[in-house]
């Protein structure tokens, strides 16, 4: 009964074994694979604690069955770069220390990744309307914009 | 955190599980560490080691018996350390929130981190200094007067070159020396040792700005958080809340849920909950089992009604009154009275998560790993609930999503020991989103009546406040007792309910006041999806809600400017010099009057309010943009003088001003409880709006007024508490029209102008 998938996750080459294949994602990188992001936060991409990238494009974990990535590639914020060779928005995040209880980072980091390779020279507009709908709790919005507009430069 | 300064401390490695030690400085050093401390038990509050280690290399390992929950407080606590004990930051790590290294400072709560427990670190790195001053001079040979320290090392004055590290001077020793303990547990424990701290003009480390570590670990995908906490043997569980608060399971049927590979289920008094090896198994088993529920009468009343209900309901408890002057007397004296009635909705904490806890309990001993923000609370709250010995249970805090008071995260702590001690296994238990949304603690829902009695000449002669509500300690602020826990209420263990409220914490001066509060009681028992509790600044939103646009209120009725209004009302050098810089650094524009403007579809405003807070004073102004057309209030920039005593950490400090002037915008803003008689109905995101990016302001400009000589107030709390007055008043500016009621939400908004508009139409 039970139903593999084959996907790359951060480069490496991942086998689930699942009887739902309309299992979130979320659940196969978390609960089987043991990958300490995504997060959990509604289950209802209502906010984005979850957020992959999917072939490049930002999804909600939560809501994504595990067998829409059979033979297809998920990048997590902890594929996106290392300490050594970050991501210019990690070390931005870091620079303008963006967050405060972290635990919506996923949405805001791979939403602005996409958001960013696709419009490197994005406006402090575009950056906000990439985001729209991103919940972050702690109030945290002014230095994660500041931390991607520094990337744009949409701060100069 | 490196492994020398565990070591040294005999920190014995644990198996299977994650504990987390917290590095200030230093990436490749931290990492799940699982630790025992060693031959320093039981932790004593009048012992050196209960607080300060130093090991054989020279690092500084601080016991911090409150937690970070994301405002950076472990840096500063750092840095107050690093400062007195003459060592370099990178040198210094933090230890917080496991029950079994650190002593109850109270957890994260009341702005104390840095006023209170900081103090208390602070007298304890003064008083290591002063013991390794000692040694190096006993081990020199020579008077401790002549003793110098700098960067770990302490030398006879003119012979650095002969320096002894700490590390030397401490060897494989214990510091041994005792404190002044003033008894007192929590935030109000105080120790402190023979040594006088260094005076704020020698500071080198206090007052820079080094930034947090651990953001960089979670943008690397490498934090651990609650709910990454994986125990050998462990069980996911789901639990399954009454449809109608006050309802009751009668009966399951565990069958239902066989299917998901052997998912099981347990029904004891008011919980239900299943189980299953995997995740995803206890979430198809939870949405599926079937539960027969006891009838029950809707407990709630109207939710159209609730402010009637708050004006109507008999009186449970009168709180003390605060009065000055006499009032009675300016009454009959007075020209001129205004009066206005403000109104606060429940709110929700409604974390960026539903809360998460994993328990291992055994027979004589638990250990739950918890994203509360008071960990010595979890684990009394779990001895009670077990019946075990608070000694046998170890509470370890890991990362959570942020909490803001009395959130739902202690509820999922004891929960989750209870469901381990019942499948005999350890158990990870997560929230729903619709559980941490509809069944969290809710701040209370208020009303506030304020009354201003005007001299002729423009002065508040006198000022009453009364603020009517449900209690902010229904439940209390902390999980200590289970019957403060949804679980304990559950389970029948009964309620623990305190009547309180709170009176304004007002700078001005008139010549009489008079404030005082009144509860009613809870609409519910026990296991109320709306039991009260506390939300971030308790009660102080909705208090500064009413007086400080009731200040606006009396101004504008004086034909005065809002600010000089204030300023003619307040004699406390602080508060005028906050108000002030707030006026200039914003480019305040005079008025006498509100400057309606509804010559286009978007108009704008100006608003001001000014928060006293315990020992921090603020005033933040705004400046908003108001779409006439949808009602909706954009706040396009703030400016905010905040004044919190010494500052320790520049950066960081403001940052949690952002922090609060954000969250408290969007509490101001959007933020409403809603209910049916039955049971709360805001369950998410979209029942339950917060503010988005798209709400942001361009800017935020923050004047930090530093007072060295002023010890550090609180600043986690503050900043937010202007925020809803100063809407409030910069809607007034913008548009004429007085909202009394929060949240200034679109809608409410359009009402009040579609209101206005008519009102001038059948004047005309």
């Amino acid at each position: 009964m039970a139903h593999e998938v084959n996907f790359e996750c951060d480069g490496k080459e991942q086998r689930v074994a699942v009887d739902d294949p309309g299992m979130p994602l979320l659940y196969a990188l978390t609960d089987l694979l043991g990958l300490k992001n995504p997060r959990y936060g509604c289950g209802v991409a209502q906010c984005g604690a979850c957020t992959v990238q999917l072939d490049g494009v930002p999804i909600k974990s939560c809501v994504t069955p595990v067998s829409a990535v059979e033979g297809r590639k998920v990048l997590t914020i902890a594929g996106l770069g290392t300490p050594k060779q970050p991501h210019p928005l990690q070390t931005a995040f870091v620079d303008a220390q963006a967050t405060q209880c972290g635990y919506c980072i996923n949405g805001f980091m791979m939403t602005a990744v996409a958001i960013v390779r696709d419009n490197p020279t994005a406006s402090r507009e575009e950056i906000r309307s990439g985001l729209s709908g991103l919940k972050c709790r702690c109030g945290s919005h002014m230095s994660i914009l500041r931390a991607i507009e520094s990337v744009t430069g949409a701060d100069t | 955190m490196r492994a020398g300064a565990i070591d040294r401390r005999n920190l014995l490695k644990a198996s299977g599980a994650i504990v987390v030690a917290f590095a200030v400085r230093g990436f490749a050093a931290q990492g799940a560490v699982a630790a025992e401390r060693g031959k320093r038990q039981p932790l004593a509050p009048d012992q050196l080691d209960s607080f300060v280690a130093i090991d054989r290399d020279g690092r500084c390992t601080v016991f911090f018996g409150k937690v970070d929950v994301g405002q950076g407080v472990q840096v500063a606590i750092a840095q107050i350390v690093a400062e007195e004990l003459d060592l370099p930051l990178s040198a210094v790590d933090v230890i917080m929130g496991d029950t079994a290294f650190t002593l109850d400072q109270g957890g994260a709560s009341g702005s104390y981190a840095i006023s209170n427990a900081g103090r208390t670190l602070r007298f304890a790195a003064a008083e290591a200094r002063r013991v390794l001053v000692e040694r190096a001079a006993a081990a020199l040979e020579t008077f401790e007067s002549l003793v110098e320290t700098g960067d770990g090392k302490a030398w006879v004055r003119g012979s650095p070159e002969r320096a002894l590290t700490y590390g030397e001077l401490i060897g494989e020793g214990y510091f041994e020396t005792p404190l002044t303990w003033n008894g007192q547990m929590g935030n109000r424990l105080d120790a402190r040792g023979k040594a006088v701290p260094k005076s704020p003009d020698q500071y080198k480390v206090v007052g820079t700005s080094p930034p947090r570590e651990d953001i960089r670990e979670n943008v690397f995908g490498d934090q651990a958080y609650v709910t990454d906490v994986r125990v050998p043997g462990m069980l996911h569980a789901r639990v399954i809340r009454p449809p109608v608060v006050g309802s009751v399971p009668l009966a399951i049927n565990p069958q239902s849920i066989a299917r998901f590979n052997g998912a099981r289920a347990i029904h004891e008094r008011g919980i239900v909950a299943v189980f299953a090896e995997r995740e995803w198994d206890a979430i198809r088993a939870s949405r599926v089992l079937e539960v027969q529920w006891s009838e029950a009468p809707p407990p709630f009343p109207d939710p159209e009604q609730l402010y009637d209900y708050l004006d109507s309901a008999p009186t449970e408890r009168s709180g003390d009154e605060e009065s000055v002057g006499d009032f009675d007397a300016v009454v009959a004296a007075g020209e001129r009275v205004v009066e206005a009635r403000y109104e606060w909705p429940f709110q929700s904490h409604a974390s960026m998560a539903a809360a998460c806890a994993v328990a291992d309990v055994k027979d004589a001993s638990a250990t739950v790993w918890t994203g509360t923000q008071k960990p010595h609370a979890v684990r009394t709250g779990v001895a009670k609930l077990l019946g075990l010995p608070d000694t046998n249970v170890r509470a370890i805090w890991v990362r959570g999503p942020g909490s803001y008071g009395r959130n739902d995260a202690g509820d999922a702590a004891l929960e989750a020991a209870f469901l381990s001690r019942v499948v005999g296994r350890p158990v990870r238990l997560q929230y729903t989103r619709a559980q941490g949304t509809g069944w969290d603690p809710k701040g209370p829902a208020s009303i506030h009546r304020c009354r201003g009695l005007l001299s002729s000449d423009g002065w508040v002669l006198g000022l009453s406040l009364l603020s009517r509500g449900f209690s902010r300690m229904d439940v209390a602020p902390t999980e200590a007792d289970p019957r403060d826990t949804l679980v304990g209420q559950l389970l029948g263990k009964g309620s623990n309910s305190q009547a309180a409220f709170a009176i304004p914490d007002e700078p001005y001066e008139p010549a009489a006041k008079r404030f005082s509060w009144e509860t009613v009681a809870p609409l519910v028992k026990t296991g109320s999806s709306l039991r009260t509790g506390h939300l971030r600044d308790p009660v102080g939103l909705q208090i500064n809600f009413a007086s400080e646009s009731f200040w606006d209120e009396m101004a504008y009725a004086a034909s005065a400017d809002p600010v000089a209004f204030r300023l003619r009302h307040l004699k406390d050098p602080r508060a005028i010099t906050v108000l002030q810089e707030t006026a200039r650094l914003f480019g305040w524009k005079p008025r006498v009057a509100g400057n309606p403007d509804d010559s286009g579809e978007t108009v704008k405003g100006q608003g001001i309010a000014v928060c006293s807070r315990g020992d921090t004073l603020c005033a933040t102004a705004v400046e908003i943009e108001l779409n006439r057309r949808t009602g909706r209030i954009r706040p396009v920039r703030w400016a905010i003088a905040h004044d919190c005593g010494l500052v320790i950490n520049p950066a960081g400090l403001k940052l949690v001003i952002e922090g609060n002037i954000i969250q408290a915008t969007s509490r101001s803003l959007y933020e409403e409880v809603s209910f049916n008689r039955s049971n709360v109905t805001s369950v998410d995101w979209m029942s339950y709006p917060i503010a988005d990016v798209t709400d942001m302001p361009d800017r935020i400009d923050i004047a930090l007024i530093n007072r060295p000589e002023h010890p550090p107030g609180g600043a986690g709390e503050p900043a937010g508490r202007p925020v809803p007055a100063a809407l409030a008043n910069a809607l007034f500016d913008a548009a004429g029209i007085r909202l009394r009621r929060a949240p200034l939400t679109p809608a409410r908004v359009k009402a009040a102008l579609e209101a206005s508009d008519e009102a001038q139409a059948n004047a005309a």
